[in-house]
């Protein structure tokens, strides 16, 4: 979930935000309905320098009994380590980790490769050929091939990619399936496949192309469907999920 | 029931009290060796490496806390590292002994193709009656780990589950029970074992 100033938000395309409700209760839900992980991005972290979402990480730990990522303004280990002691189970690195591929290397080395997620907001790139990487939620475009970029993150010591399709976020037409066969080829590191989910069968879309686990937003912020409804259409397709 | 949690700076102890007190717990998070024994029961938590783990235990005298702790009857929950350092050794630290409250060793994953750390869901597979067991047959927990243990003495392992090959995802005898999953992030199950932790807990006390 995409939290800004405390709030869980939801847009198209990364804009047009809509207030979807408190972070910590939404999680909470999510995690009785059957989730097997939680991601919390405090989007305006980055552009607006503020501090970590240490908070949030450490109100988390009260309510979320399954593992969550907290990620949005880690700049520093120390920043990763305030994260993973008030509770975090992961810490997703973006703009930092471009800026400063070290802190992939020192993150996995202090903390080991399972706590660190590299996160990465692609865009296909004009022409068609391959997509490029964006820092600060979207408003920065790198011009950093993105499979090039990620195969870094891996030989880097990144556990994990949370792999968000900027062309498909918030449009429920489906994930990138190209764009997650192409990393999926590039890397062994799970793929968490981001953006664009709107049906069940998108969701067995992106494991057969490639992804190890499917995130999704908006469908179960605005409650099109139910957790347990898309664990059900998975199971039925054969993928193989766990019953809460 | 109060209950200890050792605090070693060696892991999530935030997320193992929050649980404890969801099921029901009164939790008092210690680095003192004499409160650990002066509570009911005591939880040992950990995540990090072997060597580490066990040198934070003793620099504190927490690890004689937790032999003295075994050996007056008090109930004892290991989670994750807290379970593997119950060992004699690891092959992660080689040369640096655990605490040896369980005969056996601590061994890595090894298999051809097989992604290390594992990570993720797995089911519970019980392999001797547990009253902290109880209702847990077949449900999935999540586990984080690169290392599992190998009991020297087949009772002594108590649930297993599946990566790679079967592993020993629990293990115990007398007043001590451990796992080498997270209870505290394996949502209702988790819960659960907690509750039933405490109630053997009380039975045992």
């Amino acid at each position: 979930m995409d939290v800004d100033r405390g709030r869980v938000v939801k847009g198209t395309r990364f804009k047009d935000l809509r207030d979807a409700g408190d972070p910590v209760e939404l999680a909470a839900l999510y995690d009785r309905e059957g989730a097997d992980e939680i991601v919390f991005y405090d989007i305006t972290a980055s552009h607006e320098r503020r501090g970590t979402a240490v908070e949030l990480a450490r109100r988390a730990a009260e309510e979320v009994f399954v593992p969550y990522t907290v990620g949005g303004g880690v700049r520093s280990v120390e920043d990763m380590r305030a994260m993973l002691r008030a509770g975090a189970d992961k810490v997703s690195i973006n703009t930092a980790a471009v800026k400063n591929p070290d802190l992939i290397s020192e993150g996995a080395e202090r903390f080991g490769s399972q706590c660190v997620v590299l996160s990465v907001d692609v865009k296909r790139r004009g022409g068609g050929a391959g997509w490029e990487v964006y820092l600060n939620g979207g408003r920065v475009n790198t011009g950093l091939d993105a499979l090039q970029w990620l195969a870094e993150g891996e030989r880097r010591g990144a556990g994990e990619i949370v792999l968000n399709s900027m062309d498909a976020d918030g449009t429920e037409t489906g994930y990138d399936l190209d764009l997650i066969s192409a990393v999926a080829e590039r890397t062994v590191l799970p793929i968490v496949a981001s953006g664009g989910a709107g049906h069940p069968d998108h969701m067995v879309a992106a494991v057969r192309a490639g992804a190890g686990a499917v995130l999704a937003a908006s469908i179960f912020h605005f409650e099109q469907y139910t957790i347990a409804e898309v664990k059900r259409r998975m199971a039925e397709a054969g993928v193989p999920v766990r019953w809460a | 029931m109060r209950v200890a949690v050792v605090d070693y700076d060696a892991g999530n102890t935030l997320s193992v009290t929050r649980a404890l007190a969801r099921a029901g717990a009164g939790v008092e998070l210690t680095s003192e060796p004499e409160r650990v024994l002066a509570a009911d029961a005591l939880v040992l938590p950990g995540v990090g490496a072997f060597g580490d783990c066990v040198g934070k235990l003793r620099e504190r005298g927490l690890d004689e806390a937790c032999r003295e702790a075994y050996r007056s009857g008090k109930p004892f929950l290991g989670v994750c590292v807290g379970l593997q350092v119950l060992f004699e050794s690891s092959e992660e630290s080689p040369g640096t002994a655990g605490l040896g409250l369980l005969p056996g060793r601590v061994v890595r994953f090894r298999g051809e193709g097989l992604r290390v750390p594992h990570m993720g869901w797995n089911t519970l597979r019980v392999r001797g009656e547990h009253p902290v067991l109880e209702g847990l047959d077949g449900e999935a927990f999540y586990f984080v780990h690169s290392y599992h243990p190998e009991p020297a003495e087949p009772g002594d392992l108590l649930a297993s589950a599946l990566y790679g090959g079967e592993f020993c995802a629990a293990a115990g005898r007398e007043n001590l029970f451990a796992v080498q999953f997270h209870p505290e992030k394996s949502s209702r199950a988790g819960l659960r074992l907690y509750e039933n932790f405490l109630g053997w807990a009380r039975g045992l006390s």
